[in-house]
């Protein structure tokens, strides 16, 4: 092995990169934000057994939880374009990741809030407090504790698999250290310094997380 | 007065009260006691409207308590209700627990709340805990705390469900003393509750419940020491040795 390193050609390009890495935070946080409205509906209709909803929002569970997320994104980007629908690179790629978030929080949000004792909630009502109060200050809180670290992992999961964005040609941090190396052929260094940038970013999300949690969270459950 | 008339109550084909009547008036306390399944339970949940009735009518202080035009959110004010198993807020301090349901059910002020959180606390011997979360504490506690977490609501009627069943034995004096407290306080109370000699000691009437139907009420000297029903005597003599 006598390869050289030649960190000079990452440096220079470094603001491009940095670019990517913003595209990925903001694919990631959109398909988060979308990913929850839409898993808090996924999670009620099932629940509730609201038909027809139930029916798509268990399919829509099913499929999104076991298929690989690579062929979601392939779906999204050429499945659909063999329809005439065609995605931006950006869009298939957040649609796909939007798809499995809320796949995933539907069954976090699910499993959270029937971890909550039905006691605590006729407790409240015990208490003279509306539907709308329990809920409010009483079961939503306690849910909220117990989906607050997957809803985290499921945040740091979308950043990391926002790079299969390479596949479809999306510059987020991935597809444009793909194309700045292909232009240099510093193919490692260049890999590297992405795989180092996505370390930063996760463990940023992970420690700014936990920070908010101890502020947030000072009972125990 | 809480008053109970021929009240029926089924879950699916299983008729679990059948045809209850009672009367507790001010300043009254009864105990209900009888076998697990008896539908102890279910008759406090049908007085506090969280489970419906199929016949029958339950009024408290001349409301209809299932009446379609009843509000029962407000209703329950009336009504403190303490469960067997402890069930305090756990993401609330002990003082939040009591203060929550004055301040956003009745509408009072935040210090309003706490000074009546602190001092319904500290009726309970809980004065020393207000900033403790409460799963740092013990069953015994819990339960004085859900009892404080009640009277901050300034409840004209007390219901309280087997509230030391759950508890090891060497918390239930602390709780049974608390209750004791609240009758000397002139509190209206229904208690169900497995501490015969409790029931004998602070109540004026005793019912007993077996399958759904009032076997037997009266004085404790009527039902606990002389009880004329074989099923009643049985059940004494069981809890008794
Ligand atoms: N929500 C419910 N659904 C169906 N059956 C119930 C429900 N609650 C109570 N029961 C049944 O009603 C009967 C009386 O229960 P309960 O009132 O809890 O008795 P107790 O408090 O005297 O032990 C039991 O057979 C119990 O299984
Ligand atoms: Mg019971």
């Amino acid at each position: 092995m006598d390869y050289q390193f030649h960190w000079n050609t990452v440096f220079q390009k470094m603001p491009e990169m940095l670019e990517g890495a913003f595209v990925t935070l903001h694919v990631s946080i959109l398909s988060m934000l979308i990913g929850i409205v839409i898993a808090v509906f996924l999670a009620i209709v099932k629940m509730n057994q609201i038909k027809p909803f139930s029916y798509i929002s268990s399919v829509w569970i099913e499929i999104s939880r076991n298929t690989p997320a690579l062929f979601q994104i392939y779906m999204a980007y050429f499945g659909l374009g063999a329809f005439g629908i065609h995605l931006s690179p950006y869009v298939a790629v957040l649609s796909a990741l939007i798809f499995v978030n809320a796949g995933y929080l539907a069954e976090t949000f699910r499993g959270g809030f029937q971890s909550i004792p039905k006691t605590q909630y006729s407790a409240s009502k015990s208490l003279g407090m509306t539907n709308f109060q329990s809920y409010w200050y009483i079961i939503l809180p306690q849910m909220f504790r117990r989906i607050y670290h997957p809803m985290t992992n499921q945040f740091v999961w979308s950043i990391l698999m926002s790079s299969l964005g390479i596949l479809v040609g999306m510059s987020e941090l991935s597809g444009e250290t793909q194309r700045l190396q292909s232009l240099s052929f510093r193919t490692l260094e260049f890999f590297m310094v992405a795989a180092v940038m996505y370390y930063i970013i996760t463990k940023f999300v992970l420690i700014s997380a936990s920070l908010i949690s101890r502020r947030l969270f000072k009972g125990e459950i | 007065m809480i008053n109970i008339q021929n009240v029926h109550k089924s879950f699916g084909d299983l008729e679990v009260l059948k045809g209850i009547n009672l009367e507790v008036k001010k300043g009254e306390v009864l105990s209900i006691i009888g076998g697990s399944g008896s539908g102890k339970s279910t008759l406090l949940y049908c007085i506090n409207a969280i489970e419906k009735i199929n016949a029958g009518k339950i009024t408290v202080d001349d409301i209809d308590v299932h009446d379609k035009a009843t509000n029962q959110d407000k209703l329950r004010q009336k009504l403190g209700m303490v469960f067997q198993q402890w069930n305090s807020f756990p993401h609330l301090t002990v003082l939040e627990n009591v203060a929550l349901a004055p301040r956003i059910v009745k509408k009072m002020s935040k210090d309003e709340a706490i000074e009546i959180g602190e001092k319904e606390l500290t009726h309970v011997g809980l004065g020393d805990k207000f900033d403790v979360y409460p799963t740092k504490m013990s069953g015994g506690q819990q339960q004085r705390l859900a009892i404080a977490r009640a009277l901050a609501m300034r409840p004209d009627y007390m219901l309280f469900d087997e509230i030391t069943s759950a508890l090891d034995p060497e918390l239930v004096g602390e709780v049974l003393d608390t209750l004791r407290v609240l009758r000397e306080d002139g509190m209206t109370m229904i208690c169900v509750t497995h501490e015969i000699a409790f029931a004998r000691e602070v109540s004026d009437n005793i019912a007993f419940f077996h399958e759904g139907i009032i076997e037997e009420m009266g004085s404790p000297d009527q039902v606990i020491s002389n009880p004329q029903k074989e099923t009643t005597q049985k059940f004494l003599s069981k809890v008794l040795s």
